[in-house]
């Protein structure tokens, strides 16, 4: 016989948390300070928590947005892996490339455009986090390396925004030659003494840090982006010992040596065209629409083979 | 000197093991005949077992505690061997080694990784990882051979870039990065051997060059299979899948376009005779040198570019579907 019983009902385990009923997407709650924020005010401050300035991740396309005048021409859209290793972890390479594709609609995790910042002529490569964790294979190796190679032979800036996990496992060792391949076109981007200006993200580690993101002419973070070369987890395991606080943030590199400035997303453009002014990009006036082609060039460069 | 026995190596080590048994008993003719059977099962066994070893036994033989090393070359294939230091900056890497040496009475510069072999020296050589100041030496001596127009050779093993807190303070990423860039520029032969582990952005690191070759049952991979499985599979005892998955192996590479010939090894792995690996190792190392050093050195540059442009083929590895 029990000496204690329950002479009322037992309270009601807490329901599972049920996700917010609000209006999907219209309010967000910052990560950063915890304050709901109207959606179309976050969308309206370039995805910056107007609170207390948390960078919210944001997509290549919108990044693309933020950084040019107006519009934009893409390049090289079609390109999209084969999967050369027939790589199968837990789910097919194939099936993971299949669901990225239809998430973000693109077919990699790169963008690369040109248009006009502040009025220069820029080609932009805009990488996508949301597709494979922004990892780079050889459609982002060879995008990338296309758009160096135009700015080359055009005399163009490149700016490169960097957010990606590292080299893509999937492809094997193809993924990781592809650090050598675009630091490669960097190199002739570098003896033609055109602009490059590296903008890191969050994230922003791996191959990708051990290649074209530390090479800009000036490297730019956003705040508080996780940037480093080994994952912080990994470290964990070599050393057994937990991380400090801010370890391979922005702020830290910025302490350590490692990084020119950390700029505030809404101020990046600005810095960046002010840059590429310093290293000698001039304004092209915006011109009348109807002789406003500069993509008249394009048909003069080495046609994509199909 | 007995050597460790992988553990896929078991059949060999209990036929090992008969014949230590029998050379302990009191000899006679039909003993003797009986240890000569013995010992050409050993080889035949052996021979077996690697003409189809699976990519996680090459993971093994690639890992192999005595398998020969930059100093095991040095002494082997090059004369006059000088160190050189410390990469001007912060300290002296020791997972890195590089050097003068003459290489057929032509001196050469030597740049590789050393792992260490016993408990002392692989902690001295941090197990061959490198922090930054390595990548930052190699590339100082590298710049010191390009001065002097001699060519440069590079012997691959690491199983990655040093992942520690010191080596992100002081800008492993960067350090590997300028590496890339600067080394596809230096007007100078560089030929690259992959002899052991080519572990990532630790391998690449040191690793651009004219030619790229690997030793038979080295591996290069862009994740240790451990690491990969550990994230794709959620569970490190995946290793042996994903050492599969990751098309690691030298013939991978090949096949891949990745890597420029590979370079035959003894039966039984470098590690079963280190004369014999050494001597396949030269006649190769002899006729690429000569094949890049016969170009001038634009042609030379312009080729180098060519060459890591052109990994990721159009049709093979990626397709265009317009837009």
């Amino acid at each position: 016989m029990a000496w204690f019983k329950k002479a009322r009902k037992p309270i009601a385990a807490a329901p599972k948390e049920k996700p917010s009923r609000v209006p999907e997407g219209l309010w967000v709650k910052c990560p950063g300070c915890a304050q709901i924020i109207y959606n179309k005010d976050l969308a309206t401050n370039l995805n910056v928590c107007p609170k207390c300035a948390h960078h919210f991740r944001v997509s290549a396309f919108d990044r693309l947005r933020m950084l040019f005048d107006g519009d934009w021409v893409e390049y090289d859209k079609g390109l999209v892996s084969t999967d050369p290793l027939t790589f199968t972890d837990t789910k097919p390479y194939k099936a993971r490339l299949k669901s990225s594709i239809e998430a973000t609609g693109l077919k990699d995790a790169v963008i690369v455009a040109s248009g006009a910042i502040d009025g220069i002529d820029t080609i932009v490569a805009s990488m996508e986090y949301g597709f494979i964790g922004g990892s780079m294979g050889v459609v982002v190796g060879e995008k990338i390396a296309r758009a160096i190679e135009r700015a080359v032979d055009t005399h163009r800036p490149v700016v490169i925004v960097c957010s990606s996990g590292g080299a893509r496992m999937m492809e094997g060792a193809l993924s990781l030659m592809q650090m050598a391949k675009i630091c490669g076109a960097l190199a002739r981007l570098d003896r033609a003494r055109v602009p490059y200006i590296a903008v890191l993200t969050d994230p922003t580690t791996g191959g990708v840090t051990a290649s074209f993101a530390m090479l800009g002419d000036l490297n730019i973070a956003e705040p508080k982006a996780l940037i480093g070369f080994a994952g912080p987890r990994v470290i964990e395991q070599t050393i057994r010992q937990k991380l400090p606080e801010g370890f391979q943030r922005s702020e830290f590199l910025l302490d350590k040596g490692m990084i020119d400035l950390v700029v505030d997303r809404r101020e990046m453009k600005g810095v960046i065209a002010n840059a590429m002014r310093f290293m000698g990009a001039t304004r092209v006036q915006p011109l009348p629409a109807a002789i406003a082609m500069p993509e008249v060039e394009l048909p003069a460069e080495p046609a994509p083979q199909s | 000197m007995a050597l460790e026995n992988l553990e896929f190596e078991e059949p060999i080590a209990v036929l090992l093991k008969e014949i230590e048994a029998l050379t302990l008993q009191p000899r006679t003719d039909a003993r003797d005949r009986e240890i000569e059977v013995l010992r050409r099962r050993v080889e035949s066994v052996r021979a077996e077992l690697y003409r189809s070893l699976t990519p996680w036994q090459r993971v093994l033989v690639a890992r192999h505690p005595s398998r020969p090393d930059l100093e095991d070359f040095i002494h082997r294939l090059f004369t006059n061997f000088v160190e050189i230091h410390g990469d001007r900056r912060y300290a002296d890497d020791h997972a890195i080694m590089t050097g003068f040496a003459d290489y057929k009475d032509r001196p050469v510069l030597l740049v590789g990784h050393v792992k260490g072999r016993d408990t002392k020296e692989k902690i001295y050589r941090n197990f061959g990882y490198a922090r930054p100041e390595g990548y930052r030496k190699a590339l100082r001596a590298m710049r010191l051979a390009e001065k002097f127009s001699r060519p440069i050779i590079v012997f691959v093993d690491t199983p990655a870039a040093y992942p520690g807190i010191e080596s992100e303070e002081r800008g492993v990423a960067e350090a590997i990065a300028v590496n890339l860039r600067d080394m596809m520029m230096l007007d100078t032969p560089i030929v690259v051997i992959v002899s052991g582990e080519g572990g990532s952005g630790g391998a690449l690191g040191i690793a651009i060059g004219d030619r790229v070759l690997m030793q038979e049952f080295a591996i290069y991979s862009v994740i240790p299979p451990e690491g990969c499985a550990a994230i794709l599979w959620r569970d490190a005892t995946k290793k042996i899948e994903a050492a599969a998955a990751l098309k690691l192996t030298a013939p991978d590479l090949l096949h891949a376009g990745i890597i420029d010939e590979i370079i035959g090894e003894p039966i039984g792995g470098a590690h079963t005779d280190p004369a014999a690996a050494a001597k396949q190792v030269d006649d190769v190392l002899t006729r690429m040198l000569s094949d890049v050093s016969a170009l001038d050195g634009e042609t030379r540059l312009a080729l180098r570019y060519d060459k890591f442009r052109n990994m990721g083929r159009l049709g093979t590895d990626f397709r265009d579907e317009g837009s």
